[in-house]
């Protein structure tokens, strides 16, 4: 019987070796506990609002206008809408030939890439180009095309963090390319060890690999640390002298919840440092609607903006964009809003502040007791979440859990992983997804669950991770 | 030591540098281009507006959406609204149930949340209902993955299907160059079958076989055929009988059938009906496990036009547990679509019935459209016909007219010399005399040494006369200027 196309053993291999564990193993047993009728805590994705949190008002004012222009003609909008949701919209709209259900630029609308670009100007104090701004359905989207321009073959290699957002090892492997670990170092806060990097790219070029890029999520994810001025410029000058483009995740630059290191962007130090670097060194940037204060995770909405691009090779970027026609049109208003906020003196302002004030206090509080709560129990190590939405505990797992984990044919975080679940309706991604050192176990959580439940949360948590130490390692009887 | 610039064009991705997409590609382009110098220097053109015919984008060109569908979509965006009191006032009391039913269906009514990388569940339902209920058959909500358009699930089918370049696609000639683009992104060889312009753009299943053969003796493994229907940019409706053939050309040859069916709402021919390949495929007894078939719709053609919200799905039938997982896995990797063209996809595949309030505005809303399209369809086919040197086809379905020009020999040498292809240099000169934006046949595929052009029926119906008058003082000179 002759093989079809689709039988498995068929398939493009780089299909195959795809792994995005963030919606794998645990995630899809958690999906069939919650149908079974088991309470589910979801936090194996940086999800906000399936977790609560309500979106900000004035976004949502904005889009329904948008969505439904026949509002604006009613008599009764300004009893339903304020004024400069109002305004904002017709903004919007004109700026919209064909309003929300039309292709837009490929690129997204002008105006709104305008926006944004004022927004990186006035966060930086320098100036930036419209044109180098590309907004797209969701920063992932942004990053897989970056990545599939760059990778030619097996041979050229991409840099990355571990542990990292599993996007960048799933789309090296989709576009066959070759992922060059550089291990952060957890002992030191999550940094970067230049040492260690530098004997990495050496040791991948031994071996064949042109190492092409280098990626930092900043702040980092699932790790959470912020990067500081010092570490960032050395990350430049490294790229500069290596010749590789950097890749700069900056999709968390606004969940910061420590004031040592505030966020600083990749390009802002970049131009700080001046030319020739701040001429020659390559730079994509990507940012997001899904996190911040926002987490407007399902509107898709995303841009990269690039620095030092040959003008040929943004005009093949532009050619591959303009297949996929144009990011959606909505997720692109969300963008606009996000780097165009209230400000103080618009109606709308207090209410937004308000708003985001609460969120991201919330944020700050629940970082610190999810922290505080992991490092309570005496097996488990935390760093504390500088930034992002993760907590990223390590666990010390003894000697007979591993085995059983071995013997149930799991890694041992999965192994843990998967009985936390089952014991408690915590669904987490076990840290062999975001990789680690060998031998040593993390998992990721997100510290997004309502606030009122993390004290439940974290003693469920407590009593579990109690109860399998005592399981595994017991007490040792004189 | 200034180091050599990491990522230029001479070190990229070698597909990314073949692939090509022509609807957006040069003379769109420079369309944009004379688009700005009409802002900075009025009248310093022979037109005073730039007219897209290169894309199917109807709401840019004046179409409306579709009122019922954009109050359900707005009352998701921002569920406050139906706490309010005047909400009643401002929106049809259908709308307002069908947002809090799709609500309800969402967990935690969070439609700023990630979803189920399929899309949500309830969607998903409501969708295969809407399947069922067209086909006469049962679709499964399993089957079912919602993407950013449809654009996104041919690229996943692709990648999935594609190894390495010996892997072969089975596509028409004319293509919507998605497929061409797609295909060279992933590495993979196009296999062309030729669509039969005298006979209204036929399929002749013996050239389908041929080119297959063709192929293969040339070492390539052929894994799927495309299908449009209606086609792209050709608009021809596939007749029953024909899509008969094609399911079992597909099951006897172990393809792949990759059916584009995004223009389903979009038939202007009395004579022709749209089947899915599905129906097509059940009605002849072919179940789930006999045949791989992959459907794709979208939310940006039909009437409703809403090219900007990128909602569409394909639903997969035929294929083994562990490829579902696979094609999950990829679809996961970008978490989910977005949640609006989720909503839209829904409501696409299940409109307002006969009884509920808004069916009779939506009806009336949905027949102006396509009635008008039909109307613009046959005005811009006659007026091409009426052209020398011009024939046109009918257009039976989707949103455009692909007319073959006949150049004479001292246009084709006039291209020659500006190093453009003939049918590139007749689009260039169409819009640089009049503005009007077309996209060159050699964009999808034509029989060597045919021309032609792709122009979308899409302008408001009370322009299509000066569109027909500016082309046809356009063309008379350049026949003038270039006639043997």
């Amino acid at each position: 019987m002759a093989r079809k196309p689709l039988d498995y053993e068929e398939l493009n291999e780089n299909v195959k070796k795809v792994r995005y564990a963030v919606r794998g193993e645990l995630y899809l047993r958690a999906s069939e506990l919650q149908k079974e009728g088991k309470k589910i805590i979801f936090t194996n994705v940086g999800n906000p609002h399936a977790l609560g949190q309500k979106p900000l008002t004035f976004g949502r004012q904005v889009v329904a206008l948008c969505q439904a222009p026949f509002l604006l003609d009613d008599p009764h909008v300004g009893l339903m809408f304020p004024a400069d949701a109002i305004a904002r919209a017709k903004h919007y709209l004109a700026m919209a030939k064909g309003g929300l259900g039309a292709y837009s630029d490929s690129r997204g609308i002008p105006g709104i890439r305008k926006e944004v670009a004022d927004f990186i100007h006035k966060r930086d104090g320098y100036p930036t180009d419209p044109e180098l701004i590309y907004l797209t359905d969701g920063a992932s989207k942004g990053v897989m095309q970056i990545l599939n321009t760059i990778i030619r073959n097996e041979r050229d290699g991409i840099l990355v963090p571990v542990p990292q957002y599993p996007l960048y090892s799933a789309s090296i492997s989709l576009y066959g390319g070759s992922l060059v670990p550089y291990y952060l170092e957890e002992e030191a806060n999550w940094s970067l060890d230049f040492v260690n990097i530098r004997q990495t790219v050496v040791e991948a070029r031994s071996k064949g690999i042109t190492v092409r890029a280098m990626v930092i999520i900043n702040p980092g994810n699932p790790t959470g640390q912020c990067l500081s001025e010092a570490n960032i410029k050395e990350v430049l000058q490294f790229c500069y002298h290596e010749n590789l483009v950097l890749l700069a995740d900056e999709v968390y630059q606004q969940n910061v919840f420590q004031d040592e290191r505030p966020f600083i962007s990749a390009r802002k130090v970049m131009f700080d440092m001046g030319p020739p670097l701040s001429r020659e060194l390559q730079l994509v940037s990507f940012h997001t609607v899904s996190k911040g204060n926002w987490g407007e995770c399902g509107q898709r909405g995303g841009y990269f903006e690039m620095t030092n691009l040959p003008p040929k090779t943004v005009d093949e970027i532009y050619k591959v964009a303009s297949i996929a026609l144009s990011p959606n049109v909505p997720g692109q208003i969300f963008m606009g809003v996000m780097v165009n906020p209230p400000k103080p003196g618009d109606i709308s302002y207090p209410k937004f502040a308000a708003e985001s004030k609460s969120v991201h206090e919330s944020l700050r509080r629940r970082a610190r007791m999810m922290t505080d709560g992991f490092n309570s129990c005496r097996n488990v190590v935390c760093n504390f979440t500088e930034g992002a939405m993760y907590s990223f505990p390590q666990i010390r797992l003894p000697p007979r859990a591993i085995e059983a984990a071995k013997r149930a044919g799991k890694a041992a975080d999965v192994f843990y992983c998967l009985k936390l679940l089952e014991a408690t309706g915590i669904s987490t991604v076990p840290g062999s997804g975001f990789g680690q050192k060998e031998g040593v176990f993390h998992l990721r959580t997100t510290i997004l669950p309502a606030e009122e439940d993390f004290p439940a949360i974290m003693s469920s948590f407590k009593k579990f991770n109690d109860s399998f130490m005592e399981q595994y390692e017991g007490y040792s009887r004189m | 030591m200034a180091p050599a610039a990491s990522v230029a064009v001479e070190n990229l991705n070698p597909k990314v540098l073949k692939c090509e997409y022509a609807v957006r590609g040069e003379i769109a382009i420079h369309a944009q281009r004379l688009q700005q110098q009409l802002q900075t220097q009025p009248g310093s053109l022979p037109f005073d507006q730039i007219l897209f015919c290169n894309i199917g984008n109807p709401q840019s060109l004046g179409q409306q959406p579709v009122t019922f569908f954009r109050e359900v979509l707005a009352l998701c965006d921002h569920p406050c609204l139906l706490e309010k009191e005047e909400t009643k006032s401002l929106f049809s009391a259908d709308a307002i149930s069908r947002a809090k039913q799709i609500l309800a269906t969402i967990p935690g009514r969070a439609t700023g949340a990630y979803s189920h990388s399929q899309g949500i569940e309830g969607l998903r339902d409501a969708i295969a209902a809407g399947i069922t209920s067209r086909d006469g058959f049962p679709a499964n909500a399993d089957d079912i993955f919602i993407t950013d358009g449809a654009s996104p699930g041919v690229h996943m089918m692709m990648q999935l299907l594609i190894r390495n370049e010996k892997d072969g696609i089975l596509c028409p000639i004319p293509q919507y160059p998605l497929y061409s683009a797609s295909i060279a992104l992933h590495g993979g060889a196009l296999v062309p079958y030729y669509l039969d312009e005298k006979t209204g753009w036929g399929l002749e299943i013996s050239d389908l076989k041929k080119q297959l053969e063709d192929a293969r003796s040339k070492g390539i493994d052929v894994r799927a055929l495309v299908v449009i229907n209606p086609g792209n940019p050709t608009g021809q409706v596939l007749a029953e009988d024909n899509q008969y053939d094609i399911v079992k050309f597909c099951k006897n040859e172990g393809l792949v059938l990759l059916a584009d069916e995004v223009y389903q709402e979009n038939i202007y021919a009395d004579n022709k009906k749209f089947n899915s390949f599905k129906k097509i495929a059940r009605s002849m007894g072919y179940g789930e496990d006999d045949l791989p078939l992959v459907s794709f719709q979208s939310v940006s053609k039909g009437y409703y036009g809403e090219c900007g919200k990128r909602g569409g799905y394909m639903e997969i039938t035929g294929f083994s547990a562990p490829v579902r997982e696979q094609i999950y896995k990829v679809a996961s990797v970008n978490l989910c679509s977005n949640i609006t063209g989720q909503i839209l996809a829904s409501l696409v595949m299940n409109p307002p019935k006969v009884g509920d309030e808004s069916y009779a505005s939506y009806k009336a809303e949905k027949d102006a459209i396509l009635q008008s399209l039909a109307r613009r369809a046959k005005a811009l086919e006659d007026a091409f016909n009426k052209l020398e040197g011009i024939s046109c086809n009918k257009a039976e379905g989707a949103m455009y007219l692909f007319p073959q020009i006949h150049l004479p020999q001292k246009a084709i040498e006039a291209a020659k010399a500006a190093k453009k292809a003939p049918d590139a240099f007749y689009a260039l000169r169409l819009l640089e005399s009049t503005g009007i934006v077309v996209v060159s046949g050699s964009g999808f595929g034509q029989v060597p040494g045919t021309w032609h052009i792709r122009c979308t029926i899409l302008p408001q119906e009370d322009k299509i006369p000066a569109v027909i008058t500016r082309f046809k003082a356009f063309h008379e000179v350049f026949m003038a200027e270039y006639r043997d």
